[in-house]
């Protein structure tokens, strides 16, 4: 069924009002933004996402998580896409929990994970474009384990992570899925350098240069060679969590948009009276609640392990990308010049969601993957 | 769901499976060609093959053609939950609809909530047994979008009504038995002055004229009524509140349409045509496919809402726009694939220029059961609020 159970509305029916206080545009995004913050966000609202059971909202019961699965982390998207707020929650608490689950990492960081003190990020993307089959970051054996050198770009939060999942080759070259591995590399790693950029939206996402990084064999997540599957699981979560976000950025951008036609008098009239308008916002509305399905669909087909969960997933994250990149335009170009200024809202959701959509792949990047799962 | 209610539907769905595979034709299994396999039933229906009509009478005698109606009526009277396993049961073996019908998709569930006793026994049961075969007379020339304009004038004679004027765009009104009709009962009011009248296409006075479109087919009639006399019994609901049951009926025709609105194909259309070696064709195929694979899970969602009674009473017009819009994209895209192959128009390899016609077909997709620009309306008005609207 692609209705909510009772447990799912309850759990947005606490959520929303909360994210709508406590995550609001004013008091994240545009306090930690303006006042230069190097994480970009605030570890106090962190905090308050563990208290409420979100940080460990997919990690299952027996390691102190809340066992839920992407419909319900995608309900909690939602809500921080609709209020801008900043927080590690899509990169640690769905991304990377799934990478870790049922692996020796689990252990390790599963309880700061879900007490809201450990963050962690993903270091896949070497070049300007998400590929992460063209994974060419080296990880050599030295020792009893293996050393890591290459270039990372587009690791969100990494400059305040606890653990960076760096995707590494031990073997065959870029473009192979086979030969990747998966690495779990702790803050202050001896060769790590960490540049710290501050993105479009005020988001912080670093560049990497990993000279001859040395870790553990422990430090691997899953198997040598074998890192394609915690791989698969993180970016899944993290596709499917990204379009739920991007859902959330489409529903706040327009809400906001069809009330300033509601109040906006041009000519005499409110501009919502004009027809021109009318339509494109009926239009808009109509592709949110598309894009809502899509996700929704591609969540429930993750939690039920269910084998068309893949290309479902590249069809919510290319169709939310694109949904959302509808609203945000239109969005602005319906506030007219009010929307050119900073002082305004809503730009603030035209430069999140351009970031969000190219995260974990564009939506240039998720039609191919149709193409390619459909079989042409 | 309680155990309980799922142990009696894991039986319902074993009793279901075992019934369609027994009484099933093969020939009833095998994918719809074209328009011409559907059985539409009615008086002037011919069977395509013997193995249609025992597949119609099979599911009719079970109320199958109708299965979530009431028993009382023809139905099945199924539930939510065991119409949606008949679906996906009839769907695993391929089993064709035993029965297409506007009686079944749009006047039945205007009769089940707007019409007598007597009218739901008679009509609706013909219907569910596929004996009647209905038609639609709403457009007129100057009443399209402005549907309520319409001119067409039922007079007051005792006991019955004399219908006067003309429709549009009655779809298959040459081959129908019975229509059910948008009529001005009173001029003093545009919306409140509509009545809704059932009456036989053989009433004296009734005709007909194919209208040839650009497909080069004919699915459409001008119908004309000069003095035709109505029983005032087959009134539905009160006279001069017709708008309300067009308006009902209407959310049910967009549903219809929206729900056809990629054939019914749940495939990638890059894996329908086969792969596409253009990579620029590639690109547009793959990006039609995002929207037409997002929209089946609207579809999906969309039926789930409904059932749930959550769905907005705007919702149809939404997704009979989005549907119909896909639908059209679908077809410029095959037309594209197709290059010139696809351009032939009476040549045995082109089966006849199907593709072309198909293309041209869809065209109407975006104005039938209101225009794209209607239910955009409807939307930004009831869904939106916004002024003026």
């Amino acid at each position: 069924m692609m209705i909510l159970t009772d447990d799912q509305r309850m759990l947005h029916d606490s959520v929303a009002p909360f994210m709508a206080s406590e995550g609001a545009i004013k008091s994240q995004l545009r306090h930690w933004r303006d006042s230069g913050c190097k994480d970009g966000f605030g570890h106090a609202l962190w905090k308050q996402f563990a208290e409420l059971g979100l940080t460990g909202i997919l990690i299952p019961e027996a390691h102190g998580g809340a066992g839920l699965g992407m419909v319900e982390a995608g309900l909690v998207l939602e809500e921080v896409g609709r209020n801008l707020t900043p927080s590690p929650f899509l990169t640690t608490a769905v991304a990377a929990v799934r990478a870790l689950e049922g692996s020796g990492q689990a252990e390790r960081w599963f309880p700061g994970i879900a007490a809201g003190e450990s963050v962690a990020a993903l270091a896949i993307d070497e070049g300007r474009h998400h590929d992460p089959a063209g994974t060419a970051c080296e990880a050599r054996r030295a020792g009893n384990g293996f050393a890591l050198s290459g270039v990372k770009q587009f690791v969100v939060h990494g400059a305040s992570a606890d653990l960076i999942l760096v995707a590494a080759r031990t073997a065959g070259s870029a473009g192979e899925r086979e030969g990747i591995s998966l690495f779990a590399v702790e803050r202050g790693a001896k060769g790590l350098e960490i540049d710290n950029v501050t993105l479009a939206d005020a988001s912080k996402a670093a560049r990497l240069t990993l000279a001859n990084v040395a870790v553990d064999a422990d430090a691997v997540v899953g198997e040598v060679d074998g890192g394609w599957a915690p791989l698969s699981r993180a970016l899944d979560a993290g596709r499917a969590g990204a379009a739920a976000e991007l859902v959330g950025i489409a529903a706040g951008a327009s809400e906001m948009t069809f009330d300033y036609l509601k109040q906006r008098k041009q000519f005499g009239r409110l501009i919502g009276e004009y027809q021109a308008l009318q339509h494109r916002a009926a239009h808009l509305y109509g592709e949110i609640e598309i894009a809502r399905a899509a996700a929704l669909k591609a969540a429930q087909l993750l939690d039920a392990g269910d084998g068309r969960a893949e290309l479902m997933v590249a069809v919510a994250k290319a169709k939310a990308g694109r949904t959302a990149a509808l609203a945000v335009q239109e969005g602005v170009q319906m506030h007219g010049g009010i929307g050119m200024t900073d002082e305004h809202d809503i730009g603030l959701f035209m430069k999140r969601e351009t970031v969000l959509a190219e995260l974990f792949g564009s939506a240039r990047f998720h039609s191919g993957r149709v193409a390619e799962l459909s079989g042409y | 769901m309680a155990n309980r209610d799922r142990d009696v539907l894991d039986i319902f769905r074993s009793e279901t499976r075992a019934w369609l595979e027994a009484n099933c034709p093969p020939e009833m299994r095998l994918a719809v060609r074209s328009e011409k396999d559907a059985c539409w039933g009615g008086r002037k229906f011919k069977f395509q093959s013997q193995a249609q009509k025992q597949w119609l009478d099979a599911m009719a005698a079970r109320g199958w053609t109708v299965p979530d109606w009431p028993k009382e009526y023809g139905g099945g009277g199924l539930s939510a939950a065991e119409t949606k396993v008949l679906k996906e049961e009839m769907a695993a073996i391929g089993a064709r609809s035993p029965l297409t019908s506007f009686g079944i998709s749009m006047l039945g569930p205007a009769l089940l909530k707007y019409g007598t006793e007597a009218q739901k026994k008679r009509f609706l049961t013909e219907i569910a047994r596929g004996e009647i075969r209905w038609c639609q007379g709403y457009s007129e020339p100057g009443a399209g979008s402005d549907l309520a304009g319409l001119q067409t004038k039922a007079e007051d004679a005792g006991d019955f009504y004399v219908v006067n004027g003309q429709k549009v765009w009655t779809s298959y009104a040459d081959e129908a038995d019975w229509i059910f009709c948008l009529v001005r009962t009173s001029s003093e009011s545009k919306h409140q002055g509509i009545s809704f009248l059932l009456f036989d296409m053989e009433s004296d006075g009734v005709s007909t004229r194919p209208i040839l479109l650009i497909s080069g087919n004919s699915p459409f009639c001008e119908t004309f009524f000069d003095d035709v006399k109505v029983p005032k019994d087959q009134l539905v609901g009160e006279e001069n509140r017709g708008w309300d049951v067009a308006k009902y009926l209407l959310g049910h025709e967009r549903e219809m349409i929206s729900g056809m609105g990629l054939g019914g194909e749940k495939r990638a259309l890059g894996a329908v045509l086969g792969g596409v070696s253009d990579p620029l064709l590639r690109a547009d195929i793959a990006s039609f496919d995002v929207d037409a694979l997002a929209f089946s899970a609207m579809s999906e969602r969309f039926i789930d809402q409904l059932k749930a009674g959550e769905a907005h009473p705007a919702f149809p017009s939404m997704m009979k726009y989005a549907g119909t819009e896909l639908n059209k994209r679908r077809h410029e895209l095959i037309i594209a694939a197709g290059g010139s192959d696809a351009l032939e128009w009476d040549s045995a390899a082109s089966n006849n220029g199907k593709a072309a016609r198909d293309w041209l077909r869809t065209k109407g997709n975006s104005i039938e059961g209101g225009t794209s620009e209607i239910q955009l309306g409807i939307v930004a008005k009831h869904v939106l609020r916004l002024p003026g609207a």
